[in-house]
């Protein structure tokens, strides 16, 4: 068990994964805003969980991901999908309602579902799908294969029954899953400190047996060699692994919830835009001379065009036909 | 075929889906070691192992879901509630995320799984464990739900179940476990998953009735016909999908049509039944539909109580004749 830890020696940073890691952390950003705009355009409707300033977690977590692992998430999803590899395309048109959606339009932004990345969805009944996620690493077990089950959720999970009964199948089980619980500080509106008795949310891994950690969910380099140990020991050993990720969000809930307004002060969502995970890793990646100006500049330019061909295929995707109401009910 | 109990015709039906599907396995709460609360897995930890019977602490919404996301990978769990009270605990993970996997996913994630175990009025157990389950399931799309009255039904039902790509709720019964029947030894033997079945052949009156109620109503029957008055009984077996077909053919023939539910009346399964009855064969009914429900009360203890809240044979009785103008 251990405290947060510095990051380890580390694999060096080279300008090819120095790229990799800022084009994708871009790509949520730039994913995040156009789903705002299109959301006060009315193009989206419902709840809409956005995932602004928490890119440098799912980032970090994915990058050492092989592409037969798999993953899970809450509704606030739409970072753990594009991360683990979804085309953007097909997840705003799923968040228009449109044909052409990963679920044919009809899960919406908090149920992004892609198999063919082995994304097991998002899914919106807080805490329910960490037995889900249980359940994929007891399918793994069961067949004998060596892949990892990345369980994403936010510090909202933690007092639910079904994360303690999740803790104490896998470790008791030996499931192969690493739970990764993004402490954004607060559920909903409620902060931590009036949710949960133990606030250094990794503890109760350690009670479960489970070895427990925590990072700086900023920093995607810390989470990504934090990741690093605990997928390769979970892959090595067969044990489940437990990292909480702080992190922050920098808008409300959802679209419904201006950040702020009532449960925390414009002070303190200022001080925490100062750790902009893609600001800080910008500026890590000129400091050491990884990248230059230039290649920002080519980086986000180059997000800005795909996010706008994503919300363009969405435009163009029609609407799920009448007859698909009925469809996928029951499988055949 | 062999005479066996309802209890070991659904032992049969797991060990034959096992032997033939190694993505088949059986979890939940002493279903291995101690071989089933009411023995319906007895020998099978012996036969396939810890690794295929799979004993779980007592936490009916973790070890559904663990079910459900090994489904998600292409497994096919039966998961067995020891007594279906407790399935209430993992109504979220049965109906939203069991149930609308499929539909949320686009057809991306089926979830193959069978939740099984007894439920329904039992002996004296009060109101807590004696109660019938299935009403908070039939409800659901995305469900199936398989009441079996019979140990070849119980055999043939459970098989199909499991080999269904949805998932199904398979509510068995405490009263019927020692119930003997005629079940085919055959692996190759099921029973489709949709079909109802014509217990007794009758022309004046149709009775729909299943487990507890559809034996009631067997009896009863007997006790007509010295009166003259002929009772067909049909069981739905399935109550979603529900063979309405068999159903409203019947009624059709009788022209008569009397719902037994042991549990209670209100928005019940005698509710839907006497709805579709009525909307797709008013013509054909010379008399109302008559509903014979359980009373809208919690299962009491004492003796006399419980007798008072599940159809009496007496009031069955009573409803025939009124629907019989006898």
């Amino acid at each position: 068990m251990a405290q947060t830890k510095t990051a380890a020696p580390a694999a060096k940073l080279d300008a090819e994964l120095a790229r990799r890691l800022l084009t994708q952390m871009w790509q949520i950003r730039r994913f995040e805003e156009k789903a705002a705009e299109m959301y006060a355009l009315g193009k989206i409707g419902g709840f809409l969980h956005l995932y602004v300033g928490q890119e440098a977690v799912a980032v970090g977590a994915m990058a050492v991901l092989r592409p037969d692992d798999y993953a899970i998430s809450s509704y606030r999803e739409h970072g753990h999908c594009l991360a683990k590899g979804s085309d953007p395309r097909r997840m705003m048109a799923e968040l228009f309602g449109r044909r052409d959606g990963l679920s044919k339009g009809k899960g919406g932004s908090m149920h992004l579902f892609d198999k063919s990345v082995n994304f097991l969805g998002g899914h919106a009944i807080v805490g329910a799908h960490l037995p889900l996620a249980a359940g994929a690493a007891f399918a793994i077990k069961y067949q004998g294969g060596d892949q990892v089950v990345l369980c994403f959720f936010g510090d909202g999970a933690v007092p639910e029954g079904e994360f303690h009964e999740s803790l104490n199948l896998a470790a008791l089980w030996k499931l192969p899953v690493i739970f990764v619980c993004e402490n954004n500080r607060y559920a909903m509106g409620t902060a931590i400190h009036r949710a949960l008795s133990q606030t250094e949310i990794w503890r109760f891994a350690e009670t479960y047996g489970i070895a427990g950690e925590a990072v700086d969910g900023m920093d995607v380099l810390a989470v990504r060699d934090c990741m690093g140990r605990a997928v390769e020991r979970t892959r090595r050993e067969r044990v489940p692994a437990f990292v909480e990720a702080r992190t922050y969000r920098f808008r409300g809930h959802s679209m419904r919830d201006p950040a702020g307004a009532v449960y925390c002060t414009r002070e303190e969502v200022e001080r925490e835009k100062e750790r902009d995970p893609i600001a800080l890793f910008s500026d890590r990646c000129l400091r050491d001379g990884v990248l230059g100006e230039a290649d920002l500049r080519i980086i986000e330019k180059s997000v800005n065009e795909v996010m706008e061909e994503a919300v363009a295929f969405a435009e163009a995707s029609p609407e799920p036909p009448a007859e698909w109401l009925l469809t996928d009910v029951y499988k055949d | 075929m062999a005479v066996m109990t309802y209890r070991e015709a659904l032992n049969m039906a797991l060990r034959e889906e096992m032997r033939r599907d190694p993505r088949v396995f059986v979890i939940g709460e002493e279903v291995g070691l101690y071989e089933g609360a009411y023995k319906v897995t007895q020998g099978m930890l012996k036969e396939f192992g810890e690794r295929r019977v799979v004993d779980t602490p007592i936490c009916e919404s973790g070890f559904t879901g663990i079910g459900i996301g090994a489904a998600m990978l292409g497994l096919r769990p039966v998961i067995e509630m020891m007594t279906f009270n407790f399935s209430i605990l993992a109504l979220d993970q049965i109906v939203n995320s069991a149930a609308k996997m499929l539909y949320m996913s686009g057809g991306q994630y089926n979830v193959p799984i069978v939740v099984r175990g007894p439920g329904g009025p039992a002996a004296q157990l009060a109101a807590q464990h004696s109660q019938s389950m299935e009403v908070y399931f039939y409800h659901v799309p995305g469900l199936k739900v398989v009441r079996p009255s019979t140990p070849a039904d119980a055999k043939g039902l459970l098989k199909s179940a499991i080999r269904d790509d949805n998932p199904v709720i398979f509510i068995e019964a405490e009263t019927l476990y020692a119930v003997k029947g005629e079940v085919p030894e055959d692996p190759d033997f099921t029973i489709p998953l949709g079909q109802a079945v014509v217990r007794r052949e009758g022309t004046d009156v149709t009775v729909i009735a299943y487990m507890g109620m559809m034996y009631r109503a067997l009896e009863v029957a007997e006790e007509l016909a010295k009166e003259g008055i002929s009772v067909e009984i049909v069981d739905p077996r399935t109550l979603r999908p529900m063979d309405t077909e068999t159903i409203v053919g019947s009624v059709r023939k009788t022209h008569r049509c009397v719902v037994l539910e042991a549990g209670a009346g209100f928005a019940g399964m005698g509710s839907e039944i006497a709805a579709f009855v009525t909307e797709t064969a008013f013509d054909d009914l010379d008399a109302p539909v008559e509903r014979v429900t359980g009373e809208n009360a919690p299962m009491p203890y004492a003796k006399n109580l419980e007798a008072l809240k599940t159809p009496s044979r007496a009031k069955i009785a009573a409803a025939i004749r009124k629907a019989c103008y006898a």
